[in-house]
């Protein structure tokens, strides 16, 4: 079977799909996020000596992974955009980005309400918390230049430019852990310490994480419709005018 | 079940993180959801007589 992929490069024909990929990803998310919060607060132990603290783990490392995938994908997304002039990419791009200031900020959130029992405090300058708060800032910056230019093509260009340059924060919150002396802790998935401990942890992680990835699709799709429809109206208007002027042609006699 | 809201003493914490979590992703849900149908009761208004929202069809 031959698919002509550049058919959905066109937003008008992207949106029906769109709409399907928001409807499935969305239960997705829900039936996920119910198996990972039944490991995550019931199967699984309590940590010896954590606590249920521990327990915002579940929370905690995937939206911190979230806030970063999104970012690399949104940087794919810009780059696409850019190198190629694509509406739609820029699009998808602008649909991820609330999400994942969203992300990122939860993953502050829960890592101050896991460290203030862990480590005693809810804030420290360290560097992993440090960088991921830049990379809050960043998407709130690409947000802010969005609104703040009118035309949406321009807008397209400023916002892939800024998010092109800020992925050079990506690496630096990935590798902070090792490059500095951080509080925070390096890898959480160990599969060397605690194996049969580790092994419900690791599982409750990785269906939770599922359901952030299924969640975000599901978020950034409907969000492109919206954008589509907003963005495409006065094409969609135009369209329609040249459909009355072609039934009025075919009328008037030759 | 109160055993299980306790949290072990850490309530505060895993009950602020988890409520934080879920609140947050309800409310992007509620307004993304909002912002679509807005979105496409415009495009009605816009367009009498014609039918370009039977093309865009999708959106719930």
């Amino acid at each position: 079977m031959l698919i002509n992929w550049y058919r959905f490069s066109s937003p008008v024909s992207f949106y029906p799909l769109a709409g399907i990929g928001a409807h499935a990803f969305g239960i997705l998310a829900a039936l996920c996020a119910g198996a990972g919060l039944f490991v995550a607060l019931y199967i699984a132990p309590t940590d010896a000596t954590q606590g249920d603290a521990y327990r915002i783990i579940y929370v905690h490392v995937p939206t911190a992974w979230m806030a970063m995938f999104i970012y690399v994908v949104m940087a794919g997304w810009s780059a696409l955009a850019l190198g190629f002039n694509a509406r739609l990419s820029a699009m998808m791009a602008q649909a991820l980005a609330p999400t994942g200031a969203l992300m990122a900020a939860l993953a502050l959130w829960t890592g101050a309400f896991w460290g203030r029992p862990t480590w005693g405090t809810y804030w420290a300058w360290d560097a992993r918390m440090t960088s991921t708060l830049i990379l809050l800032f960043l998407y709130l910056g690409v947000l802010a230049l969005r609104n703040a230019i009118e035309d949406p093509r321009r807008a397209d260009r400023a916002c892939a430019l800024l998010t092109l340059v800020g992925a050079v924060n990506v690496p630096i919150i990935y590798f902070s852990v090792q490059w500095w002396n951080t509080l925070h802790q390096g890898s959480s998935i160990s599969f060397t310490v605690a194996p049969k401990m580790a092994a419900t942890m690791v599982t409750g992680i990785l269906i939770m994480t599922a359901a952030a990835w299924c969640y975000t699709i599901a978020v950034a799709l409907a969000r492109v419709q919206s954008i589509i429809v907003e963005r495409e109206r006065g094409a969609t208007w135009l369209e329609s005018l040249i459909d009355l002027r072609r039934n009025v042609v075919r009328r008037s006699p030759a | 079940m109160s055993e299980f809201l306790a949290m072990g003493g850490y309530a505060w914490y895993v009950w602020m993180s988890y409520g934080a979590v879920a609140l947050a992703l309800i409310v992007e849900t509620v307004i993304v959801r909002a912002r679509r149908k807005r979105a496409l009761d415009e495009l009605r208004m816009m367009t009498p007589g014609s039918s370009p929202v039977g093309r865009m069809r999708g959106a719930r």
